[in-house]
C-alpha cells in the first residue's frame, strides 16, 4: 500500500522530533508547576499563545530574534508571577481541584485580553531571515528552523538541568518538592520559592510558544490544541518529572508523525490512544511523581 | 322578560351593527399592527471564534441590504430590521440561538451561518418550525434530499462547485500528477470530491490523498511524504486557519520550488491576515472578490454602496454572501407581496437577480443559487493598496451543469 | 407542629426538610422567570448532567474530564434510535441511557485503577476515544456536521397527545424526566450506598479498612453518574432536534466541571444552580459584549477565590447562620 523510503522515513523522523521538541518544552513547564505546587495549570496554552504574540510583536519592533527570545520569557515568566502571588496563592491548601479551575478561568480570561489587544484574526509570523532555507541532511532536505528548535530545546533543557541539580536555588527547589515543611522549618521562605518556580514554568511556556510562532499561524485561539496535547506529554511522562517530561515529548511527537505517515487522520486519535495505554499499564506514567528529578 | 330589557336599552339593529363593528375591528387593527411592526430576519453568525472576522464582515454588508431595502419605503411601509447573534462556531448553540429568534423574538426569516456544522442545525430548526432559511456559508449537504425543505435555501456556493471551477481552471495549466492535503471531515470531503469529478473528465492523476484532523496546526508530519511524491499540483481541501499553516508550512518545506498549491476556497480576511509571502503564488475560488469591479458593474455598485457605509472599506467574499442572502429574502417579500414563509418561498424559487457579481437564481429542486466562482491568484508585488491582494485570472460563469444533478442529491422530482 | 405562616424561619426550616419539593414547585415556575423557554430547557438538561457528574465529583471525590463521553452517547444512541431504526420517542431515551450506562462501566472499569489527577486524565483519553470513533462513523453519527433530523413531533403517552413542539410543552415533558431523575439520585444518596461513597470521598483506605468494597462501589456510582449523564444527552437530542459532535468533546466535560464548582458541589442542588446561573449569564453576556469569554473567565475566577462553596454552598452556609442567630435569639 504504501512505499515508505529509509530516507522517507528517517526524515519524517526529525519532524517528530522537531515536534516533540516543542511538546517537551511545555511538559517541563506543567510538570514544574505541578510537582512543586502541586497544580495543574490550564492556563499553559494561554502563556504559549501570548509568547507567539509577544514574540512576533517584539521581533517587529525590535528586529532582533536573539533579543526577542530573551525577552519573551522575561514577559511571560513576569505575567506568571503576577498570577500566582494575587490568584494562585489565596488557594493552597484547599484543594488540587481550585487552582485548577482559577487557571481554566484565567485562560479564558487572556484569550480574550489577547484578541483585544492584537485583535481576532491573528498576526502573521515569519521565520528569521538568518535561519530560513532547508539543509541537506543526507536523506533529504530539512528546515533550518526546525533544526534550530531541536538545539534550542536541548540547551534549554541543559540549562535547566543545570539550574535544578547544580545551583543553590537549584537544591531549594529540590527540597522544597520534596518536604516543605522541612524547608520552612530551615527558614527558607518556602512561598518565594513556588513564585519564582511559577514564574520559571511560565517563562518556559512562553518561550516555547515564540519558538513555535514561525511554524504555525499566531491566533488568539493557538494555545487550545496544544493545551490538551501538552497534558497527554506531562501524564505520560509522570507529573512532576522533567526527564519524563522531555522524553515523553519526544515520543509523542514521534508517534503523531509517524501515525501521519502511516493513517494520517488518526494521527490526533494516536496520542490518546498511547496515553490511555500508557497509564492503564502504567498509572503514574513512566517516572511517576516521586520528586522532581528522580 | 329579558327581551323586554333588551329592546327597551339597547335594539336590535344597534347589536347587529356593534357586532359587525367588533367584528371588522380586530383585523383592521391587525392591520394597523402589522404595518408596524417591522419584518425580523434573525441572523446567527459566529461573532466569536476563529471566523470572527468572516462573521463581522457578514453582519456588516447584511446591515446595507436592510438599510437599502428599508430606504426604499420597506414592504407597505414595514421596514427591516436584522437580529444579530452569536452562534458561536457550535452547532447546539447555533441551533439555541434560533429557538430563540423563532420563539422569543418571532422572527419571520433566518439568514446566516458560516460553518457547514452550523447551518446544517440552524436548518434543521427552522424547517421543523416552517421558517425560511438562507444559507450563507458552503456546505454540499444542504443540498442533499434528507436536508432539504421547501424553506431552505443556499445562497453560498458549494465545495462541488467552488472546487470543480478551480480544478477546470488549474489542472489544464499546471500539470496533472495531484496530492490532496485533506481535512478530515465532510467538507474536506466533498472538496475532494468535486476536484476529482472535475479532473478525472481531464486525466488528472491523484498520486495521495492525505487527510489530517481537523484544527490540526502542526503540518510538517506530512510535507516529508509530499516532498517526496513529488506532485505537479498540491490540492488544499481544506479551510481558514488550516490552511494558513498547512501554506505556511509547506513554503516552509520548500514545496513551492516544485509544486503549484491550490484551493477551492481562498479567503480574503485569511489573505490579509496571513500575509503576502505565505500566500504568494496560490491559486483558489471565490464567490467574491471586490477587485473585479472593473470587470463586472454589478460588483462595482455594491462595493461603492459598502465604502459609502463603512468609510472606503471593501466588502470580503462572506461579507457580499451576506448581502445577497438578506436581500434575495427581501426582494421575495416584496414579489410574493407577503412575509407567510410558503408564499416567499414560492417567490424565491422565481426569482432571477443580479445583486453583485452577475445573474443568478435558485435551482428548483435543491434551492442553489446557481452562480458564478472567481478564480484568484494571490499576489506579492504590484499591490496598489493593503486590499489588493489577488489578481482575477478567471470568471467561470453560472451554469447548472456544473452542480451536482438533482438526482443524485436524492431529490426524487425536480419541480 | 407549630408553623407560622409569618415567620420566614419556620419556612426556611420546612423547605429545608422538604428539599425534593421545594425544588420541583420552583422548576415548574421556571420557564416563566426565563426570557424565552429554550435557555430554561437548557438548564434543565444541563442542571440534570451537573447533578449526575456531582454524584461522582462532589459526593464520591473523582474528578473525572470525560463525562462528555456519556452525555454525547446518550444523544446519540438516541438520535440514532429516531434517525436510522425510526424508534418512537420512549425507546430512543431508553436505548441512550442503557448504552451510556454500559460506556460507563466500560470506562469506569479501565479508569478505576488509576487514582488522582491520573484518573482524571484517564477518563479524559478515554473519553478522546470515544469522541474520534463517532467522529469517524460518519454515515451513523454525521461526522463533523452533526446528527440532523431527530424530529420528535408529538409526545403519545396513555392515550394523550402531546405536541412536542410547542416549546413550553417540551420543557415540562423535559421536566417529568428530570424529576425523576433527581428523585433517584436524592434516594441513592439517602441510602447506605450513599453513606459508602460519602465515606470513600473523605478517606478511602479508612472506608477499605471498614470492610466496603471501594472499587465496586466506586464503580457502581461510576456507571449511575454516566446513566444519569446519558438520560440528559437524549433529552438534549430531543430538544435540539440535532446531536452536534462536540457533545462529546472534552471541552463540554470542562463544561460541566464549571458548573458543579460554580453552583458548589458539596451539595445536591449546586450543580443545578451552577448550570442555570453559567448558561443564564453566557446567554445574557453573549448579546452584550464580544468579550463574553473574558467576562465569563473574570467572573469564574471571582468565585473561585472567594466562593469555594459555590453560589449553593455559600448561600446554604449563610442561611444556617442566618437560622442559627435567630433560633438562639428566641
Amino acid at each position: 500500500m504504501l512505499d515508505i523510503s529509509p530516507q522517507l522515513f528517517a526524515l519524517q523522523l526529525m519532524t517528530g522530533i522537531a515536534l516533540g521538541a516543542v511538546y517537551a518544552l511545555l511538559a517541563i513547564g506543567l510538570s514544574l508547576i505541578f510537582g512543586m505546587l502541586t497544580v495543574v495549570n490550564f492556563a499553559h496554552g494561554a502563556f504559549f499563545m501570548v509568547g507567539a504574540f509577544l514574540g512576533v510583536y517584539s521581533l517587529g519592533l525590535t528586529g532582533n530574534f536573539w533579543f526577542s527570545l530573551l525577552l519573551v520569557p522575561l514577559m511571560t515568566g513576569a505575567i506568571g508571577l503576577v498570577c500566582e502571588k494575587f490568584l494562585v496563592r489565596p488557594l493552597y491548601g484547599r484543594g488540587i481541584d481550585y487552582p485548577l479551575l482559577l487557571t481554566f478561568g484565567l485562560s479564558y480570561v487572556m484569550v480574550d485580553v489577547v484578541r483585544f489587544t492584537f485583535g481576532i484574526e491573528g498576526i502573521p509570523s515569519s521565520t528569521p531571515e538568518s535561519l530560513r532555507g532547508a539543509v541537506f541532511l543526507g536523506f533529504g532536505h530539512f528546515p533550518l528552523y526546525r533544526l534550530f528548535l531541536i538545539l534550542a530545546t536541548a540547551l534549554i533543557v541543559i540549562a535547566l538541568w543545570l539550574f535544578i541539580e547544580k545551583t543553590r536555588y537549584g537544591l531549594i527547589i529540590r527540597a522544597g518538592s520534596r518536604d516543605p515543611e522541612i524547608c520552612k522549618v530551615l527558614g527558607i521562605d518556602i512561598s518565594r520559592v513556588w513564585l519564582l518556580v511559577f514564574g520559571i514554568g511560565t517563562a518556559i511556556a512562553g518561550l516555547s510558544g515564540m519558538l513555535a510562532s514561525p511554524t504555525r499561524a499566531v491566533n488568539p485561539e493557538m494555545g487550545i490544541p496544544i493545551l490538551a496535547e501538552s497534558f497527554v506529554v506531562t501524564v505520560v511522562g509522570g507529573m512532576g518529572s522533567l526527564p519524563g517530561a522531555v522524553l515523553a515529548g519526544l515520543l509523542v511527537g514521534v508517534v503523531f508523525a509517524m501515525t501521519s505517515l502511516i493513517a494520517p487522520e488518526f494521527a490526533e486519535l494516536s496520542i490518546f490512544v498511547l496515553m490511555a495505554l500508557v497509564l492503564l499499564w502504567r498509572p503514574q506514567g513512566f517516572f511517576g511523581k516521586a520528586g522532581l528529578m528522580s | 322578560m329579558s327581551s323586554q330589557l333588551f329592546n327597551k336599552h339597547i335594539g336590535r339593529r344597534s347589536i347587529v351593527l356593534g357586532g359587525a363593528a367588533a367584528a371588522v375591528a380586530p383585523a383592521w387593527m391587525g392591520v394597523a399592527r402589522a404595518q408596524n411592526t417591522p419584518i425580523k430576519i434573525g441572523f446567527p453568525v459566529p461573532l466569536t471564534g476563529a471566523f470572527s472576522a468572516e462573521a463581522q464582515d457578514q453582519v456588516k454588508a447584511a446591515e446595507v441590504a436592510v438599510k437599502e431595502f428599508n430606504e426604499k419605503g420597506g414592504f407597505n411601509g414595514r421596514k427591516a430590521e436584522l437580529l444579530v447573534r452569536d452562534d458561536k462556531l457550535n452547532p447546539g448553540e447555533a441551533a439555541t440561538r434560533t429557538l430563540e429568534l423563532i420563539e422569543k423574538d418571532k422572527v419571520d426569516f433566518v439568514v446566516g451561518s458560516l460553518s457547514a456544522a452550523t447551518q446544517l442545525s440552524i436548518n434543521a430548526v427552522c424547517r421543523d418550525r416552517k421558517i425560511i432559511f438562507n444559507s450563507i456559508s458552503q456546505s454540499d449537504a444542504i443540498n442533499e434530499a434528507k436536508d432539504w425543505s421547501m424553506y431552505t435555501f443556499h445562497e453560498a456556493l458549494n465545495p462541488h462547485l467552488t472546487a470543480g471551477a478551480v480544478a477546470r481552471y488549474a489542472f489544464p495549466k499546471y500539470g496533472k500528477k495531484l496530492v490532496y492535503l485533506t481535512a478530515d471531515y465532510a467538507y474536506g470531503h466533498e472538496m475532494v470530491r468535486g476536484f476529482q469529478r472535475a479532473g478525472q473528465a481531464m486525466g488528472t492523476q491523484m498520486l495521495a490523498d492525505i487527510r489530517f484532523p481537523l484544527g490540526t496546526s502542526d503540518f510538517s508530519a506530512f510535507l516529508p511524504r509530499i516532498q517526496s511524491l513529488k506532485p505537479d499540483v498540491l490540492v488544499m481541501c481544506n479551510f481558514g486557519r488550516d490552511q494558513l499553516n498547512a501554506i505556511k508550512q509547506a513554503t516552509d518545506f520548500g514545496l513551492k520550488a516544485t509544486t503549484k498549491i491550490i484551493s477551492p476556497v481562498l479567503l480574503f480576511t485569511a489573505r490579509v491576515a496571513g500575509g503576502a509571502d505565505v500566500f504568494d503564488g496560490v491559486v483558489g475560488g471565490t464567490s467574491y472578490y471586490w477587485g473585479m469591479e472593473d470587470k463586472v458593474p454589478a460588483a462595482k455598485a455594491f462595493n461603492d454602496k459598502f465604502r459609502k457605509a463603512y468609510g472606503g472599506a471593501v466588502p470580503s467574499d462572506y461579507g457580499a454572501l451576506g448581502y445577497a442572502g438578506v436581500r434575495s429574502v427581501l426582494q421575495a417579500v416584496l414579489d410574493a407581496k407577503s412575509t407567510e414563509s410558503m408564499k416567499v418561498s414560492i417567490a424565491l424559487r422565481q426569482l432571477r437577480y443580479n445583486w453583485y457579481k452577475g445573474d443568478q437564481f435558485y435551482r428548483k429542486c435543491d434551492h442553489q443559487s446557481v452562480q458564478s466562482v472567481i478564480i484568484v491568484e494571490s499576489k506579492s508585488k504590484g499591490m496598489k493598496d493593503k486590499n489588493d491582494v489577488f489578481n482575477v485570472v478567471h470568471i467561470e460563469n453560472a451554469d447548472e451543469k456544473n452542480l451536482r444533478t438533482c438526482d443524485e442529491l436524492g431529490h426524487k422530482v425536480s419541480t | 407542629m407549630n408553623f407560622n405562616v409569618l415567620n420566614p424561619a419556620d419556612w426556611y426550616v420546612w423547605m429545608r426538610n422538604h428539599r425534593m419539593a421545594t425544588a420541583l414547585l420552583f422548576l415548574l415556575i421556571f420557564p416563566y422567570l426565563m426570557p424565552y423557554e429554550a435557555l430554561s430547557i437548557n438548564i434543565l438538561i444541563f442542571g440534570l448532567f451537573g447533578v449526575g457528574f456531582n454524584l461522582l465529583f462532589g459526593y464520591t471525590g473523582l474528578l473525572s474530564f470525560g463525562h462528555a463521553a456519556f452525555f454525547g452517547v446518550g444523544s446519540y444512541l438516541a438520535g440514532i434510535s429516531v434517525v436510522h431504526a425510526g424508534w418512537p420517542w420512549w425507546a430512543a431515551i431508553g436505548c441512550g441511557v442503557v448504552a451510556s450506562a454500559l460506556v460507563g462501566l466500560l470506562i469506569g472499569y479501565l479508569a478505576i485503577r488509576s487514582r488522582g489527577i491520573y484518573f482524571s486524565m484517564v477518563t479524559l483519553a478515554l473519553a478522546q476515544i470515544v469522541y474520534y470513533v463517532f467522529y469517524k462513523a460518519e454515515s451513523w453519527t454525521g461526522g463533523e456536521n452533526g446528527l440532523r433530523g431527530v424530529k420528535v413531533e408529538t409526545i403519545d403517552l396513555l392515550g394523550w397527545s402531546i405536541d412536542f413542539m410547542d416549546p413550553l410543552n417540551k420543557y415540562y415533558v423535559i421536566f417529568v424526566f428530570v424529576a425523576l431523575a433527581l428523585w433517584f439520585v436524592s434516594r441513592v444518596l439517602n441510602s447506605p450506598f450513599g453513606a459508602v461513597i460519602e465515606a470513600i470521598r473523605e478517606n478511602e483506605k479508612r472506608a477499605a479498612a471498614c470492610g466496603y468494597d471501594v472499587a465496586r462501589a466506586k464503580l457502581l456510582v461510576f456507571v449511575l453518574s454516566a446513566g444519569l449523564c446519558g438520560l440528559a444527552g437524549t433529552l438534549r437530542a430531543l430538544h435540539l432536534s440535532i446531536v452536534p459532535i462536540d457533545s462529546l468533546h472534552y471541552l463540554q466535560s470542562g463544561q460541566a466541571v464549571m458548573m458543579c464548582l460554580l453552583g458548589g458541589m458539596g451539595t445536591f442542588f449546586g450543580p443545578f444552580l451552577g448550570a442555570a446561573v453559567f448558561l443564564y449569564l453566557e446567554d445574557v453576556i453573549t448579546n452584550l459584549t464580544r468579550y463574553w469569554m473574558g467576562v465569563v473567565g473574570i467572573i469564574f475566577m471571582l468565585f473561585v477565590l472567594f466562593f469555594p462553596k459555590g453560589i449553593w454552598g455559600t448561600v446554604l452556609h449563610r442561611c444556617e447562620l442566618w437560622l442559627a442567630r435567630k433560633e438562639g435569639a428566641a
